[in-house]
Parts: C-alpha cells; structure tokens; sequence
C-alpha cells in the first residue's frame, strides 16, 4: 500500500491563538440569552447507562482558580461507539464555562472500553480540551475514572511517569460524583498531551 | 474518507510558554508534553453540519433591530485540509468586538460604547467546496493591560472543528497591513512568518460589493492528510 505524500505541495495549518477572556457571549453564552450549540449535558436522562458527574475546579500556576476557561469533552457511548453527528439524547460532546470560582461540572454517561494502539484495550474515559486566556493553544488531557479496573492495563496511562497519572483519574466521592481538577502548572500539573 | 495527522504539523502553533505574553505566566504548563497515540477517541470528532445554526447566524448586522455602527464587511473563505481539499459541512463559530473595539462580554471594562445594534457573534456550516461566508462590521482595536500602552490589533476569533478532536482549533483573524502587528505579543507568538502570514486576511476587490460592503478572503487549514492508498489511473 503506498501513502500518498505529496509533501511539497502540502498546506500548512492556521495556527492556534488564545480564546481570549470574552467568548462566552459566542460559545457559552447562556446568560446572554443566545442559542447553545452544547452544554453541561452530554446526555439525557433517556439514556441508557450509568449516569455520572464529573466537576472539579481550574487552577494556575499560583494555586488561583481560571475563572475563563471552557472545557470540551469527546467520549464514546456506553458500548464503546462514537456518535459524530449525535443520536437522540446523547452527543458525547460537551462544552462548559468555568464560573468565576474556577469550576465545571458534565452530566453524562460512563464511557465503554475502547480498542488503542498494538490490540491494547483502553479503559474508559472521556477526551478533554482546556481553553483560556493566556493558552494559545489548547491543553488536550483525558478524564479516567478511578473506580476502574481497566486502568492497570491502558495503553495511554502506561506512556505518564507513575508519579503523574493520578492527575489524569476523577476519584469518585461519597456522593457518587467523580472529582477532577485541572492544574495548569505547578506542583500538582495535570498531564497534558501532544495529540 | 481516513485521516492522517502527522505530529510536525503542530510546529505551526506557538509555545504556550510565551512570556511577552503575560496571562501565560501561570497558564502555561511547565511539564513537558507526552506524545498521545491517535486513537479512536482522537480521530473521531462531533459534527454539526445539520444542527445548530439558524439562516441568519452568519449575518452579525442583522440581529438587531437596526443596523451596527461601522464598515460593513464581508469575511468569506474556504476551510481546507493540509492537502488542499476542503472540509465541506463543518461549524465555524466566529466572535469580535464592534467597530469602537468594545466587546458584549460582561467584563470588558474598555470605555467604549457598546453598540445597541451588535451582539458580535456568528456561526455557519461550510458548503461542499468547504466555503463560509459572513458579514459583519470591522472590529475596533482595543487597549489591554499585557504592558504599558498594549493594543490588540483588529481581529476576529474563530473556532472550527474539522474531521476530528485532532483538527480542534481556535485562533484569530487578523486585516492586513495592521501597525499594530509588531507590538503584540498575541500575533507574534507565532514564530514562524509564514505561519504568522496564515492569521492574516486578504482585502479582495471581487469579494467586495459596490456601494455595500469591503470583501475579505480568509482561508483556514486544519490538520489532516489524506491516508487513502494512491489508485492508478487505469484502475479507473
């Protein structure tokens, strides 16, 4: 099989620049009363699987909440499949503002294993980018869950040090509710990929 | 159609760690970045090429009812692959300020005036040749805190989505010839000057509509190759 590689007639891509501090009125712009193209909501209560919660705060290099941020997650339906133009009740895209206090929230469901790189199963999580002034280009991280078990054997886990894949694994709470914060620098740095 | 999206592409992009740019300080990460296998969670991606967008939507000087202060402009082009073919039916959503360089966000605190007559945002899907096309009214440059006497140049953020999580992005157009180019750390992140060059839209005198409004050409490319196997021409 031969790829083509034409690669001197190849385009070069736009560049990223910041979202900048004032997209909410386009992009989240609930509070000003315009259409969402996605929210908090990945799913409806119609759907079948297990409803979670993930929420967590955003925090700088100084420990302060980013109070600008929007995050976007990508995720597969409970059986493992992606739906790109979305199904009755479920997208598995979500797109949320971060409150002045630093914090988001996603309603959805729990993702199913998928297949990764050299036959390796991956396990559930969901697909995440992290949008702010003062990032130029966004931040790609992954949400795994901390109550399962296929996360000994994820191929993509296996790549972070040992002592840095907590920061990519939301802990389920008392309540049910999965916890995740996202450091952009400092101590506590969450794992952020080149995808 | 299969994708491929080879990681030197990425070279294009700034370095988050952009110390003339301030907010970047304690936003940039200061770990290294781990090289992320593309799996299906990467090369799939939402699309909303058939919900979301209302007829009007591109059209920023008519959601109001009287028409924007400002020069009314068009901003058309085509939204491409790295190989030059266009990525028909996928969302561009577009925000700016207005023409007095003043945006609707609740804490921009700059002491223009609002425009009664200006919301600043847009949406719409690209045709089959990948085309979108919008008419709104020029943004105003604006002050901001980054160092002393620090103005953003014109500009109209974009966001796009394309094939997949992989072909995300956000970024900025900018209007040429723009003095301010030079002095903004924003802009000039990009390192590259050819790369710097793809931020900045064309004026076109067949884009612009006599007695109406000034044209320009603003074409996107978002990351993605073709990985199809090469056919030869007597297969066909």
């Amino acid at each position: 099989m031969t790829i083509e590689t034409k690669a001197e007639t190849t385009l070069g891509i736009t560049p990223s620049q910041t979202i900048g501090p004032f997209f909410a009125y386009a992009l989240t712009p609930r509070a000003y009363g315009g259409p969402e193209l996605a929210t908090e909501q990945v799913a409806t209560d119609g759907i079948a699987g297990e409803r979670i919660r993930v929420e967590g705060t955003v925090y700088d290099g100084d420990g302060l909440p980013v109070g600008d941020a929007m995050i976007e997650i990508w995720q597969a339906d409970p059986q493992g499949r992606f739906h790109a133009s979305g199904n009755a009740g479920f997208t598995g895209f979500g797109r949320a503002e971060t409150t002045s206090e630093g914090r988001y929230f996603f309603e959805t469901v729990r993702p199913g294993g998928l297949p990764g790189p050299g036959g390796a199963r991956q396990a559930p999580h969901l697909t995440v980018s992290v949008f702010a002034r003062g990032v130029l280009v966004r931040l790609a991280t992954r949400i795994y869950f901390s109550d399962e078990a296929a996360n000994d054997g994820d191929p993509v886990l296996a790549l972070v040090p040992a002592g840095r894949r907590d920061t990519l694994i939301a802990q389920r709470g008392g309540d049910g509710v999965f916890r995740f914060d996202i450091c952009l620098q400092g101590e506590s740095e969450t794992v952020f990929f080149e995808a | 159609m299969s994708l491929i999206y080879p990681p030197q592409s990425l070279q294009a992009h700034p370095l988050n760690a952009s110390p003339e740019y301030k907010s970047t300080l304690k936003r940039a990460p200061s770990q290294p970045l781990i090289l992320l296998p593309h799996t299906l969670s990467e090369t799939t991606g939402p699309v909303f090429g058939h919900v979301g967008v209302a007829e009007g939507d591109s059209d920023l000087t008519r959601q109001h009812e009287g028409e924007p202060l400002g020069e009314r402009i068009i901003v058309t082009g085509r939204v491409l692959d790295e190989d030059g073919r266009p990525v028909p039916h996928t969302l561009v959503e577009i925000w700016q300020a207005n023409a007095a360089g003043r945006y609707v966000h609740v804490r921009d605190q700059h002491p223009a005036p609002l425009d009664p007559n200006f919301t600043g945002a847009g949406r719409a899907v690209t045709d089959a040749d990948g085309r979108y096309r919008f008419v709104t009214v020029k943004p105003g440059a604006y002050p901001w805190r980054n160092h002393h006497n620090a103005w953003r140049p014109a500009h109209i953020h974009f966001s796009l989505f394309g094939a997949s999580f992989l072909s995300r992005v956000i970024t900025q157009m900018y209007f040429p010839g723009d003095p301010l180019f030079k002095y903004d750390p924003i802009f000039q992140s990009v390192t590259d000057e050819k790369a710097r060059d793809r931020l900045v839209s064309r004026f076109d005198i067949d884009t612009t509509e006599p007695e109406w409004a000034l044209g320009y050409q603003f074409d996107i490319v978002l990351r993605g190759r073709n990985a199809t196997p090469l056919e030869e021409p007597h297969d066909h």
